[in-house]
């Protein structure tokens, strides 16, 4: 088996908010109707929570299921147990319309921690990022700059943030660049 | 800035995460349609300044197609309705007839 490595193997910038490249993550794409009680099964003993509701992301350690479009999740897991936790997925959902594909690979996740997270992101994304509008659970399928991505607040002052895995250095550049110190703007 | 409300994932989008899918509601022309049918299903689209039927798609976000009513003069957006449907649903025509009483689907050049 090959040595897996991560797009940036863990790359960092720090400015007036941390990027870090969050490393290996399992990824699982599940399509299927999620209003189906053998899927929320299935989903809720694959990653230990219940299927979210509309753009939000339940998460419990290092698990976590995040609600793509009306028919589509994404489940993470620990990198090391995506190959099993798809396999298991997919058997349990034997019969139902439905699909489950370990996309770990084919994808880059980034974490964005501090204060200025908020900021970082809103000069990059056409989304209401103000506390009121944009609060911790909460999950967004968007555009970064020209990169499509999809950012959730895992907490306060933390978003964890997945994109292509080949556009994991354009998207680590511009996160860099919008939290470069002296460019904050202030407003939220 | 177009803003446009998806349906499917409740995000009000801007346009920079959408993309345009031309007229709605097309008649499509399958075997046994002669030559200007489908002519006319390949190549002749509406352009009315006012009141259009238009499909979206969330490009930059769920990536689901859904339709769009607006004005393409002033932008005004009437409201946006599933994809699964041939005809707008009647809260979308009652909200273009609330501004513009003139207004049919029939009459609308894109109607076939
Ligand atoms: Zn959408």
């Amino acid at each position: 088996m090959s040595n897996a490595v991560s797009a940036l193997q863990g790359a960092t910038s720090e400015g007036f908010a941390m990027i870090t490249e969050a490393g290996l993550r399992g990824m699982i794409t599940l399509r299927g109707d999620l209003s189906s009680a053998k899927l929320k099964k299935a989903v809720k003993s694959a990653a230990g929570v219940d299927v979210p509701a509309q753009r939000a992301c339940n998460s419990a350690g290092a698990k976590a299921v995040a609600w793509m479009s009306p028919d589509e999740l994404l489940v993470m897991v620990p990198y090391a147990e995506v190959v099993d936790a798809t396999s298991r997925l997919a058997k349990a959902l034997e019969g139902e319309h439905a699909l489950a594909v370990n996309v770990s690979d084919a994808r880059a996740v980034f974490t964005i921690e501090g204060e200025g997270g908020r900021e970082v992101l809103a000069k990059l994304s056409p989304v209401d990022l103000s506390r009121e509008a944009f609060t911790t659970g909460m999950f967004r399928r968007t555009r970064l700059a020209q990169a499509a991505v999809a950012f959730w607040l895992r907490d306060e002052t933390t978003f964890e943030l997945v994109c292509f895995r080949s556009e994991a250095q354009y998207v680590f550049d511009a996160l860099s660049m919008s939290a470069k110190p002296g460019s904050e703007v202030g407003f939220l | 800035m177009l803003i446009l409300e998806c349906p499917y994932c409740g995000v009000k989008a801007e346009e920079t995460e959408l993309h345009g899918g031309g007229q709605a509601h097309i008649k499509r022309e399958t075997v046994g349609s002669d030559d200007d049918a489908f002519e006319h299903y390949l190549f002749t689209r509406a352009n009315p300044r006012g009141v259009h039927l238009e499909r979206w798609r969330h490009a930059n976000g769920c990536g689901k197609w859904f339709h769009a009513a607006r004005d393409t003069t002033t932008l005004e957006v009437f409201g946006t309705y599933s994809a699964q449907t041939y005809v707008p649903p009647k809260a979308i025509i009652d909200a273009i007839t609330a501004k513009r009483p003139d207004w049919s689907l029939n009459d609308w050049q894109g109607a076939t």
